[in-house]
C-alpha cells in the first residue's frame, strides 16, 4: 500500500483515504500480524518476524503472504502472538521454529496448528480465533482494536482503515464551537486520573484570551502497572495525533507538545515518525490542508519523575525546570506553559476524540454509565491468568474483568484484592467484586480510576507490604515542596516498615491513620492529596492483617521476612538436594535421599530454597 | 572523564542555546557519557546563563540523570507493582548479594551498575530485569546468576577477540 503522491489539499487527502480503503478491501494476500510492542519484543517477536519473512522469501510466496509488524494486541500473556487476516486465527507463544508450518500449513492450506492455539484454563477448550478467546469476548476494543490492523510506521495503513477521516470531517463541516459541543455532550472525561470532563476543559482554554495557546499530550505514563498509553503510542500513533489536531483546532492552539516518558523508546520512535509523515501529507504544519489552520507538534522527553504527571509540574518540566507543582488557580487553561493558556490531556483521551467525531456524541454517550461514558482501557496485571490490556465499557463489574476476561487467579489461589489507580489509588477486597466500575464508584470505595492500572493480588500478597511498597514509591517521588507530603509519606513509610519488621506497637495503626488524613488534607497537588489512599484503603478493608502484624507478630500472607520462617516438611522432602545449592548462606544441609535440615539461625529468608523445591516440601510459617 | 567541549557545544547548539531546553541537553550529555560529568555541567551553566546550582537541582530531581559514572553494564530491576507482587524485591536482593553492592551503586571493577526502575510497563512478563537494552522476562532467584554470567562471559569473549 505504498503511496508516494504527497498531498496538501483536503480533497486530495480524501481521495487517498478512499484509495487506501479500497486497496485494503481488495487485498487478497494473507496477512500475519505479529504483536510487537515492547513486551512482545522482550518475548522474542522480532526473531519470529525475521524467521517468518525468511520462510516467505525462501518459498517465494511474497505475492501470497505478508508479515505485518503491529503494535500490541493486548493479550500480553500470549506473546508473541499472531493474528491471521482475514480469518482472525490466533496463535500464541509462537517461536521461530514454527515459521515453516505457519506459512505452509496454515497460511497456504488453512490447516490449524493445534499446539499454537490458546486453551481456556477453565474449560480446557481450544480457541481458534481471537473472538473465541474469553479474554477478548467481553471487551469492546473501540480505541485499542485498530492496533491489530495496522503497521504503526505507515500512515497509508492508517488511511486504509479510514484514519484522518474525523479530521477531514472536522475541518470541512464543524466550527470550533461545534467540536467542543460534540466533545462536551459525548460525556467523555479525562482518562489520565482525575476524570475532569474533557469538553469543559477545552472550552476553558478556548475562551481564555491570549495571542498564543498550547495543547499538550501527557504521555508520561508513570503509574507502576499501567501501560495503555505506551501501547497506543506504539501501535497507533496517528490516532493520537488526529485527536490532538482536532483538539487544537477546537481550542485555537497552534503549537502542541507530546511529553513522553524517557523509558519508552519504541513509542518515541513511532510517534516521531508519525509526526514526520503527517507533516509530509500536510496534516500538520503551518497551513493544514489549505484551511488556514496551522499546528506544529514537538516532542519533549520526560526525565523520570512521577510527579510530572500532575499538570503544573509537567508544564514546569516542559519549560526545562524542576518538576514542582504550582498552586491552582490559575489553572493551566488560563495560565499554563510560558504563562499562556494550555490544555493538557492524556494519550487515551486524545485517542478517543477521532471516535467521538466519527460516530457522534449521541452514539458515544450510549456507552457506559450515567456519569462515565465510553470505554476505558485497563492493564490487568499481577496474580491473574490472562495478563493484558483490556478495553471495556464503563460500568462493567470488577468480577467480569478479573474472572471472565482475566480468567481468574493462577494456581487455583484465592482472590484477595485488586489495586486500582496506581500509587494514588487503593486496594479493593472480594466484597467489592460486583462494583460497577466508573469514576464515582471507585472513589466512593476508597480507590480511584486513575490511568487504569489494575493489579490483582492473591492470598500470598501481604496488604501491609503493599501499603509499604506504595509509600516507598511516594516518599521517593514526592517533589518535596509541601511539608505534609514530603515528611508525611516518609513518616507513614517508617511506621508501616516498623510494623512489617515486627516492631509495631499498640497505637501505631491509629497514628498511621491520623497521619494519613493529615497528608490528604494538607497537601497541594494530586500526588500528596491521594498519597494516603493506599494506606487508608488497606486499613479500611484489611485492618485485621495490620493487627496480625502488630499484635500477633505474624504475617498471614507469608511475605514479611522478619515475621516468617521457612521449614522443611519431613514427610515431603525426598532428599533430592535441589535446595542446597541455591541457598546463599549454606543454611540447608543433607545427603542424597535423606531428609534435609534447615538451620534457622543461618537462614536469611531469601526464598531460594522455596523456589527450587519441586515437591512442596518447604513451607512458610 | 575527558569531556569534549565541542561535543557539549553541539548539544547546546542543537537546541539553539535555549534555557528551556536544559533537560533535553542534559539528556544528550547523559546518553553520550552515561553520566553527567562535572565539567560538562559547568560549561552548560556558562553557555545557557543558568546558575550551576539550578542545573544540579534539575540533575538530581529527575531519575534519568546520574552524577556518578556508571559501570560497563547497567542492571535495572523493575520495582513496578506487578513485579513486586510476583517477587521483584527478592530478585533485587539476589543481585545485591551476587554483586556485593547495594542498588544505586557500581561494582569496584566497574563491570556492573545496579539500579531499580519504577516500572518498565511490561507487567505480563514480570519480574523483569533489563541489562543494558536486553529484557529478561520472568526472572527467578535461581537465574540471577545465569544472567550475570552471560554478561561477564561476553566481557571475556571481547577480550579474547582483542
Amino acid at each position: 500500500m505504498k503511496n508516494t503522491n504527497k498531498s496538501k489539499s483536503l480533497d486530495q487527502i480524501k481521495k487517498i483515504i478512499k484509495e487506501q480503503k479500497q486497496a485494503r478491501k481488495e487485498d487478497d494476500k494473507i496477512t500475519l500480524t505479529v504483536s510487537s510492542g515492547t513486551c512482545g519484543q522482550a518475548r522474542g517477536s522480532m526473531e519470529v518476524i525475521d524467521s517468518l519473512k525468511e520462510t516467505i522469501e525462501q518459498k517465494q510466496l511474497e505475492d501470497k503472504v505478508r508479515v505485518k509488524v503491529t503494535g500490541c494486541h493486548g493479550f500480553c500473556e500470549a506473546e508473541p502472538n499472531i493474528i491471521f487476516q482475514p480469518d482472525n486465527i490466533f496463535y500464541q507463544h509462537v517461536k521461530p521454529k514454527h515459521s515453516k508450518d505457519i506459512i505452509e500449513k496454515t497460511a497456504l492450506n488453512k490447516e490449524i496448528l493445534d499446539q499454537l492455539l490458546y486453551t481456556d484454563p477453565s474449560t480446557n477448550e481450544k480457541a481458534k480465533k481471537d473472538e473465541d478467546i474469553s479474554f477478548y469476548t467481553k471487551q469492546e476494543r473501540l480505541v485499542l482494536g485498530d492496533n491489530v490492523l495496522i503497521d504503526p510506521t505507515d500512515i497509508n495503513d492508517y488511511f486504509s482503515i479510514g484514519g484522518y477521516n474525523s479530521l477531514l470531517k472536522t475541518l470541512e463541516t464543524l466550527n470550533p464551537e461545534q467540536v467542543i459541543n460534540t466533545v462536551k455532550s459525548s460525556g467523555i472525561r479525562g482518562r489520565g486520573g482525575a476524570g475532569f470532563p474533557t469538553g469543559i476543559k477545552w472550552e476553558f482554554t478556548r475562551k481564555a484570551k491570549s495571542d498564543e495557546k498550547y495543547i499538550i499530550c501527557n504521555a508520561d505514563e508513570g503509574d507502576p502497572g499501567a501501560y495503555m498509553d505506551r501501547s497506543l503510542m506504539e501501535g497507533n500513533p496517528h490516532r493520537v495525533l488526529e485527536g490532538m489536531i482536532i483538539g487544537a483546532y477546537a481550542i485555537g492552539a497552534n503549537q502542541g507538545f507530546i511529553y513522553i516518558r524517557d523509558e519508552y523508546p519504541l513509542a518515541l520512535k513511532n510517534i516521531t515518525l508519525a509526526i514526520q509523515q503527517a507533516k509530509e501529507f500536510g496534516l500538520l504544519g503551518q497551513n493544514i490542508l489549505d484551511t488556514g489552520f496551522g499546528l506544529e507538534i514537538n516532542i519533549v522527553k520526560g526525565a523520570g519523575a512521577f510527579v510530572c504527571g500532575e499538570e503544573t509540574a509537567l508544564i514546569a518540566s516542559v519549560e526545562g525546570k524542576v518538576g514542582e507543582p504550582k498552586q491552582r488557580p490559575p489553572f493551566p487553561a488560563v495560565k499554563g506553559l510560558w504563562k499562556k493558556p494550555t490544555n493538557i490531556n492524556n494519550v487515551e483521551t486524545w485517542g478517543n476524540i477521532p471516535l467521538i467525531i466519527e460516530k457522534g456524541a449521541d452514539w458515544y454517550s450510549q456507552i457506559g454509565t450515567k456519569d462515565s461514558k465510553g470505554t476505558k482501557i485497563f492493564s490487568l496485571v499481577g496474580k491473574i491468568n490472562n495478563t493484558g490490556l483490556v478495553e471495556v465499557p464503563m460500568g462493567i463489574t470488577l468480577r467480569e474483568i478479573i474472572f471472565d476476561i482475566g480468567g481468574g487467579i493462577p494456581e487455583g489461589k484465592k482472590f484477595k484484592a485488586v489495586q486500582t489507580g496506581g500509587p494514588s489509588g487503593g486496594c479493593l477486597p472480594a466484597e467489592k467484586l460486583d462494583l460497577p466500575i466508573d469514576y464515582e464508584s471507585l472513589t466512593e470505595a476508597g480507590s480511584i480510576m486513575g490511568s487504569g492500572g489494575m493489579i490483582v493480588m492473591d492470598e500470598n500478597t501481604c496488604m501491609v507490604d503493599v501499603a509499604k511498597y506504595f509509600l516507598n514509591f511516594l516518599r521517593d517521588e514526592s517533589c518535596g515542596k509541601c511539608l505534609s507530603c514530603r515528611e508525611g509519606t516518609q513518616r507513614m513509610w517508617e511506621i508501616v516498615n516498623k510494623i512489617t519488621e515486627g516492631n509495631g506497637k499498640k497505637g501505631d495503626i491509629e497514628l498511621l491513620e491520623e497521619l494519613a488524613y493529615a497528608v490528604k488534607d494538607a497537601s497541594m497537588c494530586g500526588l500528596g492529596q491521594t498519597a494516603a489512599n493506599p494506606v487508608l484503603s488497606t486499613l479500611r478493608y484489611f485492618r485485621d492483617e495490620y493487627e496480625a502484624h502488630v499484635v500477633d507478630k505474624k504475617c498471614p500472607a507469608g511475605v514479611c521476612k522478619d515475621l516468617i520462617r521457612y521449614i522443611i516438611i519431613e514427610d515431603k522432602c525426598t532428599g533430592c538436594m535441589a535446595c542446597i545449592k541455591p541457598c546463599p548462606e549454606d543454611a540447608i544441609t543433607g545427603e542424597l535421599k535423606k531428609v534435609h535440615t534447615l538451620d534457622e539461625n543461618k537462614c536469611i529468608r531469601c526464598g531460594a530454597c522455596y523456589e527450587a523445591c519441586k515437591f512442596d516440601a518447604i513451607k512458610i510459617e | 572523564m575527558n569531556v569534549q567541549t565541542d561535543k557539549v557545544k553541539s548539544f547546546i547548539n542543537k537546541y539553539n542555546c535555549k534555557q528551556s531546553a536544559l533537560i533535553a541537553i542534559l539528556q544528550e550529555i547523559q546518553a553520550e557519557y552515561n553520566y553527567l560529568p562535572k565539567n560538562a555541567l559547568i560549561y552548560v551553566s556558562q553557555q545557557l546563563h543558568i546558575p550551576l546550582i539550578d542545573i544540579i537541582g534539575v540533575a538530581t530531581f529527575y531519575s534519568a540523570f546520574s552524577l556518578e559514572p556508571k559501570g560497563e553494564h547497567t542492571v535495572k530491576v523493575c520495582m513496578g507493582t506487578a513485579c513486586h507482587v510476583r517477587g521483584g524485591p527478592k530478585i533485587l536482593e539476589e543481585f545485591e548479594r551476587r554483586l556485593e553492592i547495594e542498588s544505586g551503586h557500581t561494582t569496584d571493577d566497574k563491570q556492573f551498575s545496579l539500579d531499580t526502575v519504577a516500572c518498565l510497563e511490561c507487567c505480563a512478563i514480570g519480574p523483569v530485569v533489563v541489562v543494558d537494552e536486553n529484557y529478561h522476562a520472568q526472572t527467578s532467584i535461581r537465574n540471577v546468576d545465569t544472567i550475570l554470567k552471560k554478561y561477564r562471559k561476553k566481557e571475556k569473549k571481547n577480550e579474547e577477540h582483542q
